[in-house]
């Protein structure tokens, strides 16, 4: 009997439990941890912390570290936990921590902030950096991991040795394992030494400056050699950004010089005012910038096309005010759109502002592509490479694929032929004008992504401009960009030992005895183009 | 002589004449007229025209090269500029300990940048023929060096142009580092005396006004005399038809060469005058706006002329101290409206236009061809 009732008992305990599981889904378990955390004594609040940790709940991060940033607060009157999302003013903005959402203002007085003491706030770094170990996305696992480098302490070694059981991912593996060899080899484990030979970290790097001060010799020896290796590493590293640096700063000079290369090497006028149809290509990216805020990667598309046309039209006023009356006249030419570079500048001046104004980079260009600990490529100007390898693509497309190409081809060769075969020579002028202007335009647009945008701009990119078109030899496309490419990458490897200024000035005088030696240019023009 | 050739023709005699007589009215006016008489000429008007002299010599100079041997150089600024840094080491050693960090020997602003000696190349620029010497030479060798390579090799037109405007770029750029030794972006300055006068009294102003006075007439006689010579024969041939005249015979690159010396000492010494009159000298008188505004006095003067080259380095300057004094947001636009004007409605300039009016032909061709060819 008393068997029975002893299980009815059990019976009935275990069906109340039943009924209330339910009732504690409802009840979120999130709720209870937040609340023991807030009400905890100080002897007690690691015990919480650890509480919410192995709930394994996926917001227990934002937890911690609105915790550790004393943006966790209780409401007085209900005993509720919310979270401060803004906590300047009287009234604070806070949210509902369990679902995120928003609950609009509450007055400071009616809110308590839970305390958080400075030992338990360097203790939540560690426990945040285990706790994103765990996080389901791989990048935030390999970040955290790469964090942990030279942090780890004895208490860390064993949860991160279960970590490194479980993790997948190849990546965060080599991190785990990097970051706790770093542990090892500052407590001289000489095999530990191997793991981080191949590492380009920092981190590592320091741990094995380290080891190789220490007093055991094979440690020593066992560190300068993985240094050397990396040392090596570093060196091959260091040179792959240099040739990097000097392709973007190459493919700027092409982007820059491929415009003139129409008009001056095709065309044969000398445009003084070029620099200033790129700075109007990158003052159009600004102003449809202006006209569309708060989205800067269509207006960023938006003016390539803007860009293009706002320097083909200054181009073709140019072309008819004042180039066409001076055919045939090049060194007058010179002066003048000479003239004409002075005229636009001052007029951006007057009309926009001297100082230099800020275009905005969209997102998806800022930020860099991340090769290994050593070497990052900033994505702007991997964008900017790009964009003048298929500007240049284009041009030769054009030159060579379609009617206009033709029809340029013919009169730069033989005007009077070619207007007797029923070319309008005019028309072509104003059209290979207008492209090369265009084209100024365009590198306008890459070059505001890059540099300030201000008045100057151009300037700064004319003498450039003329070196490379005349290295690369007059009428020559091919030959603007070798020579931009070159040119650039020369100048990147002259800096580190020159300077900026000085590989500059190494550079120029470079060109100026190169063409005494050779007049025109890398690839001089041959055959009947050459006669002029 | 090929010197004393052009004192007998009229127009180098009209022009000395005139010359001379403005700098003995602007020295009259300074020294007798009392300070408050309308006609009375200050000191600073007395130092301005002083400068705008010196730019008319180095006008003078670009239209040699110009004008009659067909080169547009964009870059005689920068002969300019090293003749007026020549003069300013000169100067700068004569502060001697009378700087704001007295040190006998170093400049200012070697003891900023805590050099412990004087350079190698600063050395002997305490002597006055030495330092005035090298206001010659520098220029000179610069040009005799880029002067040989470019002309054996047969670089003209356009091309030169362009190179001669990296030369000067280049230099600038060099010329902004503290470490070439000639004070970095802020260049040489706070100057006390010249030959033991002191720059800041009247007198020497005056005094260097009438020298800059004399030495563009001297310069514009030594111009005037290699244009006339078989030499300035022999480089308008090479102006107007350069293959032309090497088939006939004359070395072509060895008149360019001595032509672009003579014409980069010149401008040398423009800019040697021009410096204790400015009381400065730093690297913007290399930048390639200078050197091509130079171009644009000459184009506005009117090409191979000489004389026009004087005209419109006046006249220019003159407009750009008033341009700038009331409204300096449209200097450029004035610049570069007069750069356009000129080349597209005036090829002949000033001079052009007075030689039409008084239907006399001038000695020189009227009409340069262009030397492209």
């Amino acid at each position: 009997m008393s068997i029975i009732r002893r299980s009815l008992t059990s019976l009935l305990i275990a069906l109340a439990c039943l009924m209330s599981v339910p009732a504690m889904a409802q009840e979120d378990p999130g709720r209870e941890l937040l609340v023991n955390l807030a009400e905890a004594p100080s002897s007690r609040v690691e015990e919480a912390i650890n509480a919410i940790v192995d709930s394994g709940d996926e917001r227990a991060r934002g937890w911690l570290e609105a915790y550790g940033n004393n943006r966790l607060s209780r409401v007085k009157d209900t005993g509720q936990v919310v979270l401060v999302l803004n906590n300047r003013g009287r009234d604070w903005e806070i949210a509902d921590p369990l679902t995120g959402e928003n609950l609009g203002e509450m007055s400071r007085r009616k809110l308590d902030r839970v305390a958080i003491n400075n030992a338990i706030r360097g203790k939540l770094e560690g426990i945040m950096a285990m706790l994103d170990l765990n996080a389901a996305d791989p990048d935030v696992r390999e970040a955290s991991a790469a964090d942990m480098m030279g942090k780890v302490d004895a208490a860390l070694v064993a949860p991160l040795q279960a970590r490194l059981e479980k993790e997948e991912s190849a990546a965060v593996r080599d991190r785990i394992e990097a970051a706790l060899a770093i542990y090892r080899v500052e407590q001289g484990d000489i095999e530990a030494v191997e793991v981080l030979a191949g590492s380009l970290h920092p981190r590592a790097r320091a741990a094995l400056n380290n080891a190789a001060a220490s007093d055991s010799p094979q440690l020593v020896e066992a560190a300068n050699k993985a240094l050397a290796s990396i040392e090596q590493k570093l060196k091959l590293n260091k040179a792959a950004e240099t040739l990097y640096f000097g392709l973007s700063m190459g493919s700027v000079l092409v982007l820059a010089a491929i415009g003139l290369a129409i008009t001056f090497g095709v065309m044969g006028v000398i445009n003084m005012a070029h620099g200033e149809l790129i700075m109007l290509g990158a003052y159009t990216t600004w102003g449809v910038q202006q006209l569309l805020p708060g989205q800067p990667g269509l207006a960023l598309l938006l003016s390539i096309p803007a860009g293009f046309l706002v320097a083909a039209i200054a181009g073709i006023i140019i072309e008819r005010s004042v180039i066409q009356h001076l055919k045939g006249r090049p060194l007058e030419t010179l002066l003048a759109t000479f003239g004409i570079s002075l005229i636009l500048q001052q007029l951006v001046r007057t009309v926009i502002s001297p100082q230099n104004r800020t275009v905005v980079t969209p997102e998806w260009m800022s930020g860099s592509l991340v090769i290994n600990d050593a070497l990052s490529l900033t994505l702007n100007r991997l964008y900017v490479m790009a964009f003048a390898l298929i500007v240049f693509a284009a041009l030769m497309m054009i030159m060579r694929k379609t009617r206009l190409g033709l029809d340029v081809r013919a009169v730069t060769q033989n005007r009077a032929m070619a207007r007797s075969m029923g070319i309008k020579a005019t028309k072509v002028d104003i059209l290979t004008f207008a492209l090369g202007s265009g084209v100024a335009g365009l590198a306008g647009v890459a070059l505001s992504q890059l540099t300030n945008v201000g008045p100057n701009l151009g300037q700064n990119y004319i003498i450039d401009s003329f070196m490379v078109v005349v290295f690369g030899g007059v009428g020559n496309l091919w030959g603007t960009l070798i020579a931009g490419l070159s040119l650039g990458t020369i100048n990147q490897l002259l800096e580190p030992w020159a300077g900026a200024v000085l590989a500059k000035i190494i550079v120029l005088v470079f060109i100026i005895l190169f063409i005494q030696k050779r007049p025109k240019g890398l690839f001089p023009q041959k055959g009947r183009a050459a006669e002029n | 002589m090929w010197l004393t050739r052009p004192l007998q023709e009229r127009s180098t005699q009209l022009f000395l004449g005139i010359l001379i007589a403005a700098l003995a009215v602007v020295t009259v006016l300074h020294l007798a007229m009392p300070e408050d008489s309308a006609l009375h000429v200050s000191a600073y008007t007395v130092t301005l025209l002083g400068k705008y002299l010196c730019y008319a010599l180095l006008a003078v100079a670009v239209d040699l090269v110009w004008g009659y041997l067909g080169i547009l150089s964009l870059g005689h600024g920068a002969f300019f500029a090293l003749g007026g840094y020549a003069m300013g080491m000169y100067l700068m050693r004569q502060i001697g300990d009378r700087g704001t960090y007295g040190d006998p020997i170093l400049p200012d602003f070697m003891v900023f940048l805590n050099w412990d000696s004087l350079p190698w190349y600063w050395h002997g620029f305490d002597m006055a023929w030495f330092a005035f010497a090298m206001v010659l030479l520098v220029p000179g060798a610069l040009a005799f060096v880029f002067g040989y390579l470019a002309f054996r090799s047969r670089v003209t037109g356009v091309y030169l142009s362009i190179i001669t405007q990296a030369l000067t770029f280049a230099l600038m750029l060099a010329f902004f580092r503290n470490e070439m030794g000639f004070g970095g972006n802020n260049g040489l300055t706070d100057f006390r005396d010249i030959l033991g006068f002191n720059l800041r009294t009247d007198a020497t102003r005056l005094g260097l006004f009438i020298a800059t006075g004399i030495a563009l007439a001297i310069g514009y006689v030594i111009c005037r005399g290699i244009v006339t010579s078989k030499l300035g024969r022999v480089s308008i041939a090479c102006r107007d038809a350069e293959a032309r005249t090497r088939f006939l015979g004359y070395r072509v690159e060895r008149v360019q060469l001595f032509v672009f010396v003579v014409s980069a000492m010149l401008a040398g010494v423009a800019g040697a005058l021009y410096v204790p009159q400015v009381g400065i000298i730093n690297p913007s008188e290399f930048s390639p706006l200078f050197s091509i505004e130079v171009v644009v006095w000459v184009a506005l003067g009117g090409r191979a002329t000489l004389y026009g080259a004087v005209i419109g380095a006046l006249l220019v300057n003159y407009a750009k101290t008033v341009f700038t004094g009331v409204m300096p947001d449209a200097w450029l636009f004035a610049l570069g409206g007069l750069f356009v004007l000129v080349t597209v409605f005036l090829p002949k300039g000033i001079a052009g236009l007075l030689q039409k009016r008084r239907k006399a032909p001038d000695n020189d061709r009227s009409n340069p061809r262009e030397a492209t060819a």
